[in-house]
């Protein structure tokens, strides 16, 4: 198990470096740059700014010491906000975005779960129909509207919930809702078919015919087997909540991390695009192998050593 | 009699309609003994099978018809009786043991449960001393070590075995075994059937047996029923059958079995055609399209059942009475 931890943690590495060149690459191939103005500077300031930044150097030597900054945690400053560096904006940003993401993933899995198993066992019938016609509507809904709807109905008409802010947990709500909607419909649906899938097997015949009662059959046989595809896509589910959405951070004014990665992109903060885009990456990677760790503890028939 | 089963009627519904799967099977089971049934996919030997634990998909309706264990009816059993029969008295083998355990428990454990439901006073190290019994009783060895291996860590006989220890595990007084051989190979096969045959001798258990396999039919069975179109074509004792056979699709399924000794240069024999639609039942006998002696008469109306011996009946016209002799194989 070690051998298998230390292996995937050096081939993440491995995708790490492709992903900081890649992302590297496709900035500097972008028309533009951090200080591109409607007003054009005077070139001698130009100059000046870019011999700061080092932006003067040829691209490869730009892009190997970002790397050794970037492995001694250095992310570098921002060229937009001075006096700011990207490691001041992930530490200021991602407690917030880390915050919401954390509530929103136990939202998403105590209700998307059970409204699966309810919608599968139930299948065919009301219950079943009801929660996959809500689901329908999570999946293909954008969560931008989820959120208007959610303000427009708790907040102006029925005055209960704050329109934008953390400062009170009433304040989680909305964002909460509005962030998971979609990864809840998403999960109750894919619970519902794998748990439908799962209990057509001839091992559910098997333990029904040794006289378990349903719910058993559901808890001790089904689930664990129908559970596999949810870890899938939980893995980038997770960090994908964790890090933050710029839609939902910006409706409910909430200062979190997804602002500067989408900021950073329209102002071409070369330093700011680098720095999300590795920190997002670094955490999926992570999730990805947690995922993997979970699958050997699910399924018996997976090892390690492949 | 251990098990009666009186005029079954099961259907499928589905978005095509009806699917008359089973369409007034009546038959019964002595105790001690292993009657096998025989026929094509889609005879309705399964169902007829499955119908008796109510294991069947949700879309299977039970139309009519009685079945009783024991002199119990089971068919108006609530879910919570049912399943207190279920493993306990009537335990079933399947077909595929590749499938048919969970690949996420333990073989263990998968034989425990079926143990710890039925006996809620056992302790769990009770549990597992019975379950490492019932793994010497058939044949598993190391039972120690293979109580906390995965199903992907056996092979297909070991499964099979597996199951075979799961259905026996609380001395069940019919055991019903849907072609339990089928999946394996011929040399695994027959180890399989000898530990039936033997686990049978010594508790005297009831086994309905269901195949296909003819072979296997005469080696194991004291009693046939062969199943056509949903309906029992001929019942009687297994020499009765094999010597004797009063139905021409008894008679074209033992010309269709291969013979070791056979010239090599001579085609196995088939019956031509294919089973009939069961949304669209044939009128008469649901043999007659593909039967060499069918007349008119065979495809207008349902025969009766001629009693043709001691407790062997077949269902043709042409063991009836006024039947024309020529081109007749029974007279």
């Amino acid at each position: 198990m070690h051998k298998f931890i230390l292996k995937r943690i050096f081939s993440m590495i491995v995708a790490m470096f492709m992903i900081a060149l890649l992302t590297f690459s496709m900035m500097h191939s972008v028309p533009g740059g951090p200080f591109t103005r409607d007003r054009k500077l005077p070139p001698e300031v130009e100059i000046a700014l870019n011999e700061k930044y080092n932006l003067d150097a040829p691209l490869h030597e730009q892009f190997f010491s970002y790397i050794a900054d970037a492995i001694k945690g250095d992310l570098g400053p921002s060229f937009r906000y001075t006096g700011k560096t990207v490691n001041d904006f992930i530490e200021s940003g991602f407690p917030t975005s880390a915050k919401l993401g954390v509530i929103t993933i136990i939202f998403v899995l105590i209700t998307a779960i059970p409204m699966g198993i309810l919608a599968a066992v139930k299948s065919g019938k009301w219950q079943d129909m009801f929660i996959m016609a809500v689901a329908t509507i999570g999946v293909t809904i954008p969560s931008f509207i989820i959120a208007s709807m959610l303000i427009y109905v708790f907040s102006f008409q029925l005055n209960w919930l704050p329109t934008y802010g953390v400062d009170k947990w009433s304040g989680y709500i909305l964002p909460t809702i509005a962030l998971g909607g979609y990864s809840v419909s998403y999960i109750a649906r894919l619970m519902r078919s794998s748990l439908l899938e799962v209990m057509g097997q001839d091992y559910i015949r098997t333990a029904r015919s040794k006289g378990l009662s349903d719910i058993k059959v559901i808890t001790k046989h089904a689930l664990r087997n129908a559970l596999v595809p949810i870890v899938t896509v939980l893995g980038p589910t997770v960090a994908g909540l964790l890090t933050g959405s710029f839609v939902i951070e910006k409706i409910f004014a909430l200062p979190g991390l997804g602002m500067h990665f989408v900021n950073g992109v329209a102002e071409r903060d070369y330093t700011t695009i680098m720095g999300v885009t590795l920190f997002y990456a670094a955490f999926l990677l992570a999730m990805v192998l947690v995922v993997d760790i979970f699958y050997v503890l699910i399924d018996p028939r997976i090892k390690f050593d492949n | 009699m251990v098990l009666e089963i009186d005029n079954l009627k099961v259907s499928f519904f589905n978005s095509n309609g009806e699917v008359q799967a089973v369409r007034g099977v009546t038959f019964g089971v002595n105790e001690g003994e292993i009657l096998g049934i025989v026929g094509e996919s889609g005879s309705g030997k399964s169902v007829t099978s499955m119908s008796i634990l109510r294991l069947l998909a949700e879309s299977a309706k039970l139309k009519e018809g009685s079945i009783k264990f024991e002199g119990k009816e089971l068919t108006t059993l609530t879910k919570k009786e049912m399943q207190s029969i279920r493993g306990k008295d009537i335990s079933m083998i399947f077909q595929d043991p590749m499938s048919s355990l969970n690949p996420l428990h333990t073989i263990g454990n998968q034989v425990a449960e079926m143990i710890a439901v039925h006996n809620t006073n056992l302790s769990k190290k009770e549990v597992k001393q019975r379950v490492l019994q019932l793994f010497e009783k058939i044949r598993i060895p190391e039972p120690e070590k293979r109580y906390n291996m995965y199903p992907h860590q056996f092979s297909g006989g070991m499964r099979q075995r597996i199951m075979i220890a799961i259905a026996l595990a609380n001395a069940p007084r019919l055991l019903i075994a849907d072609e339990p051989t089928t999946a394996l190979d011929v040399t695994i096969q027959d180890q399989i059937l000898k530990l039936l045959r033997d686990l049978q001798k010594d508790s005297n258990t009831s086994i309905v047996f269901i195949t296909h396999d003819l072979g296997v039919v005469a080696e194991l069975c004291h009693r046939v029923v062969v199943l056509y179109g949903g309906l029992v074509m001929e019942e009687g004792l297994v020499d009765d059958i094999f010597e004797n056979p009063k139905h021409p699709y008894t008679l074209g399924l033992m010309a269709s079995m291969p013979e070791v000794n056979q010239d090599k240069s001579i085609r196995l024999q088939s019956i031509k055609g294919s089973p009939p639609d069961m949304t669209n039942p044939p009128l008469g006998c649901p043999f007659a399209p593909r039967c060499n002696y069918a007349r008119k008469m065979c495809a207008a109306e349902l025969p009766p059942y001629v009693e043709v011996g001691n407790k062997h009946r077949s269902m043709c016209w042409l063991l009836t009475q006024g039947a024309p002799s020529e081109h007749n194989p029974f007279k």
